[in-house]
């Protein structure tokens, strides 16, 4: 008799599988699936539990992958570019758990573009990831508003129209950590999230997230191809959790290394490429956007994090229990306040 | 001079908006009020901050009537552009002030006119230059009290409390208000029949309005999250529950246990209403109809994937932008049907002040407990007007969480559940909600077909069986919403149906009736939607059912007569819709002509 291998847990004492979701439904290939992955193993490498979390999505393909990662996560897919304002309602039930919404760029930067916004300027703590692929996969294949001038797509002729930057709309909403990556680069995003993760306040990460049935050709800036060959990171980003101890050597010298320090005493580490780049400079990450789009960059990394900011539930001082816990004589003003109330009416 | 009249006319005061007209009428409405007469006031005010006219008017009634009448007997105007229509207004053997600047033709002889020096007298009060325009309000509260016999007392009385005991603003007022006094005591003669006295009709009420009062019955329903849209005549009720919220309902270190947030549209406050919903808050939006029309795809969201939410409608008149500031019935089948495919909303229909309290707790109750939308139908009438109304009482029954399972209740279940199966055979299924730590607590919501267990699915027979269970616990809805109110006449042959703010006009119109020979009416209030048992048994009691609603189209008939096809041959309209509340005699008429076709 043999005795099964031991399964590989984390310190809440969970398998990668307590993690998983549903099996995905979205196209071979679709950059939207190697972000679940991701979001998977960040979960599962930072020891969150999953109970600890809840998903919200809006309306597209991007918005049906929160059923593919954290089953054991409370979701909500909800209408098409509201996410923003049933998280922001939900972000008061409990503030102890934490938010990760999906999104698309059509439901993010068309329909859901002023939800999006206001979600942002309020520094609502929520995860909010743009699964940007320039192109409607659901209904077919239509121009979303992150798409190029110039794009051609089957069916739909050449796009007219400039595109919607995410980050510059976060940037001038006021967002507190703005961040871009490519689903191609699966490293960057899994050390993007966990930063994200622990950011105090709205974290939105734009990440190019190829279509391989619309919008795959090699000449399209939301392609697999256009983006291994114009991806230009700002920096090597890792992210160190609170606990642990910070070892900077061999490559990590000083001098080329900046450390953000994150609200809940972790730390991000972002090694120096070509340039350096200071993302708590609000207009380096104007100036770096406006070049990228002028040289045909496709940047990414943390473009911009500010950790000092109140979120939308703190400016609100609730009590500590979480609001859903509370019961009717925390609730109901007592029954002597009544006389007084109708002593305050004329 | 004829015969006096005493407590039982109507005054109108014209000004020009955003002259601060506001606090002197109601001042006026107060001090009558404490006098013990019965009265109402309704302010007809343009969508405007300053300058164009508007209109208060207010009832004194012996015999407590509170609707709204078209006759004015006393008519004070200080706007030279409404002059002429004002002057027209005043019944014949009426009283008609003006303010004596106004240099315009005066051709009635039929009418008493009393010219007022308000721009003298307001000077003569002792304050700045800046305040002098709204003391000249106070002008006519002074000349009112001296020529109808209003005691000034009660006029302090309201000063204080409008000024909130802030002894300067009440002592410059009240003395602006007694110069006057003294003025038209020295130089008008009366020769009009108006006047009032004291009474003891109104010790057991209390004077608010309907959006004040929603607020506070939903502070005591344990209102835990409103996110509301700027929108007359809506925003008070957003507003008072930011006046309220922080003194009833913060702990004893000073931390909150609600939160009320401004949203960037309707749309997105629905939503956030019903992510608070879904995460387990008792949660509210308020609005009015343009907003409603905003809600509609979250209306159907929460309908569908049955998230507990509480949405108000201060109802104003529509289509479209429609007269913001004008009042109408007209949201009612919006409501009813909201969003698309097939369903029917739970709608609360509150008939008073009183009953906008009652239904502000029992609303969160309602939707807690059947996890659904609850409309709540006020108007502006009932909203933004001041009504005398009995005291709010004290809810009767326990917070009503409905079906909920915590960490406990899923361990004795080992886990096992479904969100969405009817366990009960009430339609009503159980719930989690986030931060239940349980490993099996966790769902996933959704606007898309769904299985018992919150599955995507797109099998025929699943669809359908979910749809026939939510019409199931809309049957269950129709025995937990409010019953209606009835009232019974002996031989009664006609039976009357109306709901919400009408109630005043229609109870009179019944008098009125009854006074001019007709057959006796029985009256029934709707209280909610869906009907309840009542309703039914009422409607087929009766030879013929008057429906009486202010909207053109009978909406309410629409309704019914879609709910109870045999019976709609009995049903006859008298709705009538132009942005004011119903009056008695219109009502009255309305059924007078058909009785006698």
């Amino acid at each position: 008799m043999t005795t099964p291998a031991p399964t590989q847990t984390n310190k809440a004492g969970l398998s990668k599988n307590d993690y998983r979701g549903l099996p995905s439904t979205l196209c071979q290939g679709c950059g939207h699936n190697s972000i679940a992955n991701q979001i998977i193993t960040v979960c599962y490498d930072l020891d969150i539990v999953p109970e600890e979390i809840m998903k919200f999505s809006g309306i597209g393909c991007s918005s049906k992958s929160p059923a593919y990662f954290l089953n054991r996560s409370f979701g909500f897919n909800g209408l098409h570019g509201r996410m923003s304002s049933l998280a922001t309602g939900a972000l008061f039930a409990d503030k102890s758990i934490r938010a990760i919404g999906i999104s698309g760029d059509g439901d993010t930067a068309s329909i859901g573009m002023g939800g999006f916004k206001h979600m942002v300027r309020r520094n609502a703590p929520i995860v909010y990831i743009v699964e940007n692929n320039g192109v409607y996969g659901l209904t077919k294949g239509q121009f979303s508003a992150t798409a190029e001038i110039g794009l051609d797509l089957k069916h739909q002729g050449i796009n007219q129209y400039m595109p919607v930057d995410i980050c510059m709309e976060a940037l001038t909403s006021n967002a507190t950590f703005v961040a871009r990556s490519f689903a191609g680069d699966a490293k960057q995003v899994k050390e993007l999230l966990k930063a994200a993760l622990s950011h105090h306040g709205v974290a939105v990460l734009d990440i190019i997230s190829p279509c391989v049935t619309f919008n795959n050709q090699d000449n399209a800036i939301h392609s697999y191809t256009w983006g291994k060959d114009h991806e230009a990171p700002l920096h090597e980003i890792s992210f160190i959790p609170a606990l642990d101890e910070i070892e900077l050597q061999g490559e990590f010298a000083e001098g080329t290394v900046r450390e953000v320090c994150m609200h809940d005493g972790s730390t991000v580490l972002l090694k120096k490429l070509e340039k350096d780049y200071d993302p708590t400079n609000r207009a380096n990450a104007f100036q770096m956007l406006e070049s990228a789009q002028l040289n045909n960059w496709l940047v990414t990394g943390l473009l911009y994090i500010d950790e000092s900011k109140p979120t939308l539930t703190e400016t609100f001082n609730l009590v500590d229990t979480p609001l859903n816990r509370l019961a009717e004589p925390d609730l109901r003003p007592a029954r002597e306040t009544i006389e007084k109330i109708n002593a305050m009416m004329f | 001079m004829t015969e006096k009249v005493i407590n039982d006319f109507s005054i109108t005061i014209a000004t020009v908006n955003g002259s601060g007209s506001q606090t002197a009428n109601v001042t006026l409405l107060r001090a009558l009020f404490k006098m013990g007469i019965p009265v109402s006031g309704k302010n007809l005010f343009p969508s405007n901050i300053q300058g164009l006219p508007t209109w208060y008017t207010i009832r004194v009634s012996k015999d407590g009537y509170i609707a709204r009448r078209d006759e004015q007997e006393v008519v004070v105007t200080l706007n030279p552009v409404s002059f002429a229509r004002d002057l027209a207004s005043v019944q014949p053997g009426g009283a008609f002030f003006y303010a004596d600047d106004i240099k315009l033709p005066i051709a009635r002889s039929d009418i008493s006119i009393y010219p007022i020096p308000v721009t003298q007298l307001a000077r003569a009060a002792n304050v700045s230059p800046a305040l002098r325009d709204y003391i000249a309000n106070m002008v006519y509260v002074g000349i009112l009290a001296h020529m109808l016999g209003i005691d000034m007392e009660t006029i302090k009385q309201a000063l204080s409390f409008h000024f909130k005991g802030k002894a300067q603003a009440i002592d410059s007022n009240f003395s602006t208000v007694k110069t006057a006094a003294d003025w038209a005591a020295q130089n008008l003669k009366k020769n009009d029949p108006y006047s009032v006295m004291q009474m003891d009709s109104t010790s057991d009420f209390v004077m608010a309005d309907g959006n004040t009062a929603a607020a506070l019955g939903a502070i005591y329903g344990g209102l835990q999250f409103a996110a509301w849209y700027p929108i007359t005549p809506a925003s008070t009720l957003a507003e008072s529950l930011n006046v309220f919220l922080p003194q009833l309902r913060k702990t004893t270190d000073g931390k909150q246990t609600y939160a009320v947030l401004q949203a960037e549209d309707e749309l997105a406050a629905i939503g956030m209403a019903i992510g608070a919903g879904w995460g387990g808050l008792r949660s509210m939006t308020s609005t009015s109809g343009p907003g409603i029309s905003l809600m509609a795809e979250y209306a159907g969201l929460a309908y569908f994937a049955e998230v507990p939410v509480v949405i108000w409608d201060v109802q104003r008149i529509g289509p479209s932008t429609g007269l913001p500031t004008r009042t109408a019935q007209g949201d009612l089948t919006e409501a009813y049907f909201l969003s698309h495919g097939d369903k029917q909303n739970i709608i609360l229909l509150p008939g008073s002040v009183q009953e906008c309290f009652e239904f502000g707790w029992k609303a969160l109750d309602l939707a807690e407990h059947l996890q659904a939308p609850v409309f709540v139908m006020s108007d502006l009438d009932l909203g933004m007007n001041q009504w005398m109304t009995k005291p709010f009482e004290y809810p009767d029954t326990p917070l009503e969480r409905g079906k909920i399972l915590w960490e406990a209740d899923l361990e004795e279940l080992n886990g096992i559940w479904s969100r969405y199966k009817d366990s009960d055979g009430d339609g009503i299924p159980f719930r989690t909600v986030p931060g239940n730590k349980h490993p099996s607590s966790a769902w996933f919501g959704r606007g898309t077909g769904h299985d018992e267990n919150a599955r995507y699915t797109e099998d025929a027979s699943t669809w359908e069986n979910n749809m026939a269970r939510l019409k199931k616990k809309y049957d269950t809805a129709r025995t937990l919403v409010p019953k209606p109110v009835i009232e019974t006449a002996k031989g009664a042959t006609i039976g009357i149906i109306a709901y919400g703010s009408t109630e005043p006009a229609v109870e009179e119109a019944r008098v009125l009736l009854k006074q001019a020979g007709a057959p006796k009416t029985a009256f029934l209030r709707l209280r909610a939607l869906p009907c309840t048992a009542q309703v039914h048994d009422f409607i087929k009691k009766y030879e013929r059912i008057y429906i009486v609603e202010a909207n053109r189209d009978g909406q309410l008939r629409q309704i019914l007569s879609a709910v109870l096809p045999d019976q709609a041959p009995k049903f006859r309209s008298a709705y009538h819709s132009d942005g004011l509340p119903l009056t008695a005699k219109w009502v009255k008429e309305a059924i007078l002509a058909q009785e006698e076709k």
